[in-house]
């Protein structure tokens, strides 16, 4: 048998191109078809990672077994692609990895914090791909921004961009909702936070698809071409540090706070590049399919929308259902320091360890009845999809705050959203999301 | 058990009763107490049940758990007598005892 270990970077390192992917040999990769094979098929021939389980939305099936029959589980197929990783399913078991950071790494130059190790020749540190000590003080530096406190003041400007963008929809036609809403909204909000000009927005959207994207993807852009686009962000953005950091006190953005504060302002560019990539990702992949995620999940349970539609008192709990039925960010990855024993299962330093929130987050151990969209819950806040320890999501006020006023605004608006087709899936392990959802409001 | 009276930044106090070995997290919450989230279910894994235990009480309440203090460290408002309401289990001895809530829980 395979070792069931991670296999070490220095002795076999992953080559680019990627060699070709092991698939399991089927008549096509349907949804309705994997569906299928995973109910049945060996663990071991699953290689989760592939885009092809999230396009189709098929990855729950496999995660279900996972908890049932394999919590900690070796993937040890397609090591020359991610040198085999360990998948860990149950509630209990995540909460257990992201809370013992002395164990578990977030290092970027160990691989970061994603399944696909972080390019190692274009290292761009980031406190969520840092240990402590350092991460807690660059945490520190923005924490401030994203405070319930802070937010209060922003409320009425997210209301505002919120009330524009539902206002300009058009009414009686076809449009895609990702684009229309979640995209524009979520832009204009991480516009407004980093004080980056209105007008340009969608290049903030650009340089957080290009971050995360599957480098193996057709028409992904190449190493190369990622390289040159991240350092064009960071040229801009060094535009508007160098004209903040003058300044006698700092503005109320982001880029003001990190050119002001003594934790961050001597941060060396690929540094200042890591914390922008990590912020804007962090703004935009998840609270855009979360706001693409509640469109769908209240037009899949219409008991639910009507219970909304009656009782609107209900939108803080029915955003956390949202967040936690979407899981916008499928895992996180850390990498064992020293061997370990996690649930009888021996992790050896080096180890690449996968918390799958998107199945913790339907683990029936520790949510009763976790496959149903109930916006009414008892504890709706315990979920995981922010993850736990202290690499717990930063923006999660923020996040929360959005949704709130959206489906607020919503309510007000809209007796009706009709979604007319299934929506088109992101191909990716790590962004849980979607590329497009279309809809029609009647006229 | 104890009777617990929970402050809320605006002022607003509310006395319940907390039964032996729970947690001031779980009683806030099993008692509709405003201001403590307790979103990771009482493992000190996300301090949202950030609160100031009231002079004189924090001899009875025990020590803070590196997990605690790591998690307290990132919290807004951090304080001398800041603490988790999660890891504060309620007893006799703490009959009586004062916790104030932040302004916002993060």
């Amino acid at each position: 048998m395979a070792s069931r270990h991670t296999l070490p970077r220095d002795e076999s390192p992953v080559e680019w191109p990627l060699p070709p992917r092991i698939r399991p040999n089927l008549p096509d990769y349907t949804a309705a078809t994997l569906g299928d094979w995973l109910k049945t098929a060996p663990l071991d021939e699953v290689d989760i990672a592939d885009p092809i389980y999230w396009e189709t939305d098929t990855n729950g099936i496999f995660f279900k077994r996972l908890r049932d029959e394999a919590p900690i589980h070796f993937t040890g197929i397609n090591t020359a692609r991610h040198r085999g990783y360990w998948s860990v399913s149950r509630w209990a078991d995540i909460m257990a990895v992201d809370m013992n950071h002395a164990v578990f790494s977030s290092d970027a130059h160990l691989g970061g914090i994603t399944l696909f190790d972080m390019d190692q020749d274009f290292i761009m540190p980031m406190f969520i791909a840092m240990d402590q000590p350092k991460h807690d003080v660059q945490r520190k530096a923005v924490n401030p921004i994203v405070s319930g406190s802070n937010l209060a003041a922003f409320e009425s400007l997210i209301r505002e961009r919120t009330q524009e963008v539902l206002d300009s929809l058009p009414r009686g036609e076809v449009f895609d909702w990702v684009d229309k809403v979640s995209i524009e909204l979520t832009s204009r909000m991480l516009a407004t936070l980093f004080d980056f000009p209105q007008e340009h927005r969608r290049k903030l959207t650009y340089w957080s698809d290009i971050s995360t994207q599957d480098p193996e993807l057709p028409g992904a852009l190449t190493k190369e071409e990622r390289q040159a686009t991240l350092l064009g962000m960071l040229q801009e953005f060094m535009g508007l540090w160098n004209e903040r950091v003058n300044d006698p006190e700092p503005k109320g953005d982001l880029v003001s706070m990190l050119a002001h504060n003594p934790a961050t302002r001597d941060m060396p560019p690929m540094e200042f590049m890591g914390n922008l990539v990590l912020l804007i990702v962090g703004g935009n992949d998840t609270t855009r399919n979360s706001i693409t995620g509640g469109l769908k999940f209240l037009t899949d349970n219409p008991a639910e929308f009507a219970k909304l539609r009656s009782n609107p008192a209900l939108v803080e709990s029915a955003v956390s259902e949202i967040i936690r039925y979407q899981t916008p960010l499928a895992h996180m990855r850390r990498t064992a320091l020293e061997d370990t024993i996690l649930a009888g299962h021996h992790i050896r330093k080096g180890d690449k360890v996968i918390m799958w929130y998107a199945s913790g987050n339907r683990d029936e151990r520790a949510i009763e009845n976790p496959d149903a969209f109930i916006i009414d819950r008892d504890r709706p806040r315990q979920h995981m999809a922010f993850g736990f320890g202290i690499h717990r999501c930063v923006g999660n006020r923020l996040a929360e705050l959005q949704l709130k006023i959206l489906w607020e605004e919503i309510l007000k608006r809209f007796d009706s959203i009709e979604v007319v087709a299934e929506p088109e899936r992101v191909p990716s392990a790590f962004v849980r999301g979607y590329k497009s959802l279309m809809v029609r409001i009647p006229a | 058990m104890a009777k617990i009276t929970y402050v809320e930044f605006n002022g607003n106090a509310r006395t319940v009763d907390v039964a032996d070995g729970v947690s001031l997290m779980e009683g806030a919450l099993g008692n509709g107490v405003r201001g403590i989230d307790g979103d990771c279910g009482g493992n000190a894994a996300c301090a949202t049940c950030h609160v100031y235990v009231a002079d004189g009480w924090t001899g009875k309440i025990g020590a803070i758990s590196d997990m605690e203090e790591a998690m307290l460290e990132l919290a807004d408002g951090r304080e001398a007598n800041s603490r988790l309401a999660c890891q504060i289990f309620s007893s006799s001895a703490l009959d009586g005892m004062v916790v104030t809530m932040p302004e916002t829980q993060h």
